[in-house]
C-alpha cells in the first residue's frame, strides 16, 4: 500500500473525513426531529444531548477536511452547498426516524460501530483524526449506553414494545453491511490507518452481541442487500433531509448567518 | 417525603374567619421575608396560586420548544444549529425543573401535563404566534427571552423556596438566550437587503406579542394582585413591560430597526417611552385558545404523548421485571 | 392508542443531589422521573449536568426520604439556639495565646 501517491492519499483521506462528517451531521439531523416530541421530557433533553454531540463531531471533522481540501473555506460551503451524490455519510444515517423503537435501535447500531471506528483510528498515524476519535469516543459511549439500555427496555419491556424493536431490525439490519462491505477508502488508507474492515466487523458483532442477548433477539443473518451511501448513491431519503436542511444557504446566496 | 407535601390542606375546611387569619399572617411573614418550604403549614389558596403559577410557567417552558424547534432543522449555518439546539434543549430543561418544583406542592406532573393536553391549562399567549422566517428565532431570543428574563428576575427572591431555586438555575441558563438572540439579528442586518427585510417583518410581527407577554394592564389583572401579596410577583404587569420598553428602544435602534409603534416616543417628565395602545382583543382571544396557533402546539403535543405511552408503559414494565428477576 | 395517557403508570420520582466537584459534599438539584434507578442516573447527567455541573450524581426514590414534620420545628430545633458553648465564639482566650 505505499505505492500510493501524495495526492491519492489525501483524496482518500479527504473522502473520509467527509464520510465520517456527513455521517455524523446526517445523524444529528435525524435525532433534532425528536427536539420537542420525545416520548418523555427527561428523554427530550437526553435526545437533545446525543444531537449536540453529534454535530459537535461533524464540524470538527469538517474543519479539518476544510484543512485537507484547500478549495472549501469552511464547514458551512460543506454541510448547505454539496449536493446529496456529493454526501458520503452511511444511508443507515439518513434512513428515517420512524417510531421511538426504530430509532433507538438505528442509533444503536450506529454507535456501535462508530466506536469499533474510533476505537481503531486510535491505532491510526492521522494526529487530527486521532484526537477527533478521542474526543467523540466519550461521547459515543455515552450513547451506546443510552440507546443499549432502550434497546433492552423495548425488547424485554411488552409484548407492543417487542414487536416494534424486532420490525425496526428487520428494517435496518440490511444496512449495517455497508460499514463492511466493499471499502476502497479504508483500504487505501490501509498503510496509515491500520484499519482491517475484517476486524472492525468482528469488534462489532462482539459489541452488539451481549445487548441482543439482554434484550432476548437474535442476531439476524445477512441479506443480498448493500447499500452505497458511502460513495454518494443514497436512499431517496437523503435529497428531501438536505433540501430542508439547505434551503436558506440555497435561497439567499451571500448572505450573512 | 420531600416531594408530597398537602394533598389536602388539613385546614381548608376552616371557618372562613380562621382561614382569612392565616392568610394575612403569611402574608405578613412573606412581606417579612420569610421562605415557604415545600412541608410547611401553607394556606389552600397559596398553594393554589403557586400551582397555578408554576405550572402555567412550566407548559409555557415546553410549549416554547416548538416555534424555535420549527427551524432547527433549516438553521443556516452549523453554529447556529447547535446554538438553537442547545437553547430549545434549555427550555426542556427548564420545563422539566419548574414541573419538578410544582411536584413538591403535592401534584404530579403527568396530571398537570394532561390538564395542559386538555386544554385546561394555560400557557404564555406569545408561543401561538407562528414563527415563519429565520430572523423570527433571533426576534424570539431578543424580544421574548428579553421579556420573559425580565418577568423572571424577580422570582428568584420568590417566597416559595422550590420555585425560587428552580429559578435561579433558570435566570443563570437564560441570561445569553437574549444576547444570542441580538446577535443573530444584528449579523443578518449586515447582510443582503432580503435579510435586512426579513429581519423587520420579524421585528413587525412579534413586537406587540411581546409586551402583550407582561400579561393584562394592572386594572385588569385578576392574578396579578393576589400573586404580589403572597410573594410570588414581585413587580406588576405594567412596571415591568415599561422598563422592557425603556431598554428595548436604544437596542432596536442600534440594531437598525423600526419598531412599530408610530406612538413610540421619550416622555421627558414621566422619564419613560410612551407606546401606543395593546390590542387587548387579541391577548385574550390568544390566551383562550383562538391564536393562530393553538391548536397546532397542542395538537403536537398531544401527539407526541400519545405516541410515547407504549414508550413508558414498556420501559415501567422492564423495570418490574428486572426487580422481580 | 389509548385515549388518556394517563392510563399509563406515572415513572417514578426521583430526587436527584449533585457532587459539583471532589472535596465537596452532594447537594439536592431537584428531582425528574424515571422508570428505574439506572434511567435515573443518566436522565440526571442528561438534565442536571448540561453544563458540567458535576463529577458524581445520587438518585433516591422520592418514597425512601423520610422528613422532619415541620409542625415538629419547634421541638426539633428551637432547643439547640441558646447552646452557644457548642460554638467556638463563646469561648475567651487570655490574648496572645495561639494555635488554639
Amino acid at each position: 500500500m505505499t505505492t500510493i501517491t501524495d495526492t491519492s492519499k489525501s483524496s482518500y483521506l479527504f473522502s473520509l473525513t467527509i464520510r465520517l462528517a456527513d455521517s455524523a451531521l446526517i445523524a444529528s439531523q435525524r435525532m433534532s426531529q425528536w427536539c420537542g416530541i420525545a416520548p418523555t421530557l427527561e428523554e427530550d433533553i437526553a435526545l437533545t444531548n446525543v444531537a449536540l454531540d453529534l454535530l459537535g463531531q461533524a464540524r470538527h471533522l469538517f474543519s479539518y477536511a476544510v484543512d485537507l481540501d484547500g478549495c472549501r473555506k469552511d464547514e458551512d460551503q460543506l454541510a448547505f452547498l454539496r449536493d446529496p451524490h456529493q454526501y458520503l455519510n452511511y444511508t443507515i444515517a439518513e434512513l428515517p426516524n420512524g417510531d421511538f423503537a426504530q430509532s433507538c435501535t438505528k442509533s444503536f447500531l450506529f454507535s456501535t460501530f462508530s466506536q469499533c471506528l474510533w476505537v481503531s483510528l486510535l491505532d491510526g498515524e492521522d494526529s487530527t483524526l486521532r484526537d477527533i476519535a478521542a474526543k467523540s469516543l466519550k461521547e459515543t459511549d455515552y450513547h451506546i449506553e443510552h440507546f443499549s439500555r432502550w434497546f433492552v427496555r423495548l425488547g424485554d419491556g411488552t409484548d407492543v414494545s417487542r414487536q416494534k424493536i424486532l420490525k425496526s431490525i428487520d428494517y435496518l439490519w440490511p444496512y449495517t453491511a455497508e460499514f463492511f462491505g466493499n471499502d476502497r477508502t479504508l483500504s487505501n488508507l490501509e498503510g496509515l490507518l491500520h484499519i482491517n474492515t475484517g476486524k472492525l466487523q468482528a469488534d462489532w458483532v462482539n459489541a452488539i452481541e451481549d445487548v441482543f442477548t439482554e434484550a432476548g433477539i437474535d442476531l439476524p443473518s445477512d441479506s443480498d442487500f448493500m447499500s452505497t451511501g458511502k460513495y454518494g448513491v443514497h436512499s431517496e431519503h437523503l435529497g428531501h433531509i438536505l433540501a430542508e436542511m439547505q434551503y436558506l444557504q440555497r435561497s439567499y446566496p451571500g448572505g450573512r448567518w | 417525603m420531600y416531594t408530597q407535601s398537602l394533598d389536602t390542606d388539613p385546614l381548608a375546611n376552616d371557618p372562613k374567619e380562621v382561614s382569612d387569619k392565616r392568610e394575612l399572617e403569611l402574608k405578613k411573614r412573606i412581606s417579612e421575608g420569610y421562605v415557604v418550604e415545600p412541608r410547611d403549614d401553607m394556606p389552600e389558596r397559596y398553594r393554589k396560586t403557586l400551582i397555578r403559577q408554576m405550572s402555567q410557567h412550566a407548559h409555557s417552558e415546553v410549549v416554547g420548544m416548538l416555534p424555535e424547534g420549527n427551524w432547527i432543522l433549516r438553521a443556516p449555518t452549523l453554529k447556529r444549529k447547535s446554538i438553537l439546539l442547545a437553547k430549545v434543549q434549555d427550555e426542556a430543561g427548564h420545563g422539566l425543573y419548574l414541573y419538578s418544583a410544582t411536584e413538591t406542592l403535592g401534584v404530579s406532573r403527568d396530571a398537570l401535563y394532561e390538564d395542559l393536553l386538555q386544554g385546561r391549562a394555560k400557557y404564555s399567549s406569545i408561543f401561538n404566534y407562528p414563527t415563519l422566517n429565520w430572523a423570527d428565532v433571533g426576534v424570539i431570543g431578543w424580544l421574548v427571552d428579553g421579556a420573559a428574563i425580565m418577568n423572571q428576575i424577580p422570582l428568584t427572591q420568590c417566597s416559595y423556596g422550590p420555585y425560587a431555586r428552580a429559578m435561579v438555575r433558570i435566570c443563570k441558563e437564560e441570561s445569553f438566550h437574549q444576547r444570542q438572540g441580538f446577535d443573530l439579528l444584528n449579523e443578518m442586518m449586515q447582510g443582503t437587503q432580503k435579510q435586512k427585510d426579513m429581519v423587520q417583518d420579524a421585528v413587525d410581527r412579534w413586537w406587540w406579542p411581546a409586551l402583550m407577554m407582561f400579561g393584562p394592564e394592572d386594572s385588569d389583572s385578576i392574578h396579578s394582585e393576589e400573586s404580589k401579596a403572597w410573594g410570588i410577583k414581585k413587580k406588576t404587569n405594567d412596571e415591568l413591560r415599561q422598563t422592557f420598553i425603556d431598554v428595548t428602544v436604544p437596542q432596536a435602534e442600534t440594531l437598525g430597526v423600526t419598531l412599530p409603534d408610530p406612538q413610540l416616543k421619550w416622555n421627558e417628565t414621566r422619564e419613560h417611552y410612551d407606546f401606543g395602545k395593546i390590542d387587548w382583543n387579541e391577548f385574550w382571544r390568544v390566551v383562550s385558545g383562538s391564536g393562530p396557533c393553538n391548536k397546532d402546539r397542542i395538537g403536537v403535543k398531544k401527539k407526541a404523548w400519545e405516541e410515547g405511552a407504549w414508550v413508558r408503559e414498556a420501559a415501567m414494565a422492564h423495570a418490574m421485571k428486572s426487580k422481580g428477576r | 392508542m389509548k385515549d388518556n395517557s394517563l392510563d399509563v403508570m406515572e415513572m417514578p420520582l426521583f430526587e436527584v443531589f449533585i457532587r459539583s466537584a471532589n472535596g465537596l459534599e452532594h447537594r439536592h438539584v431537584g428531582s425528574l422521573h424515571a422508570a428505574d434507578a439506572e434511567m435515573a442516573i443518566t436522565n440526571a447527567r442528561d438534565v442536571y449536568v448540561r453544563r458540567n455541573e458535576g463529577v458524581s450524581i445520587w438518585v433516591v426514590p422520592s418514597e425512601s426520604i423520610t422528613a422532619s414534620d415541620p409542625a415538629d420545628k419547634e421541638m426539633l430545633f428551637e432547643p439547640m439556639k441558646d447552646k452557644i458553648y457548642r460554638h467556638p465564639t463563646f469561648y475567651n482566650l487570655p490574648e496572645g495565646v495561639q494555635n488554639i
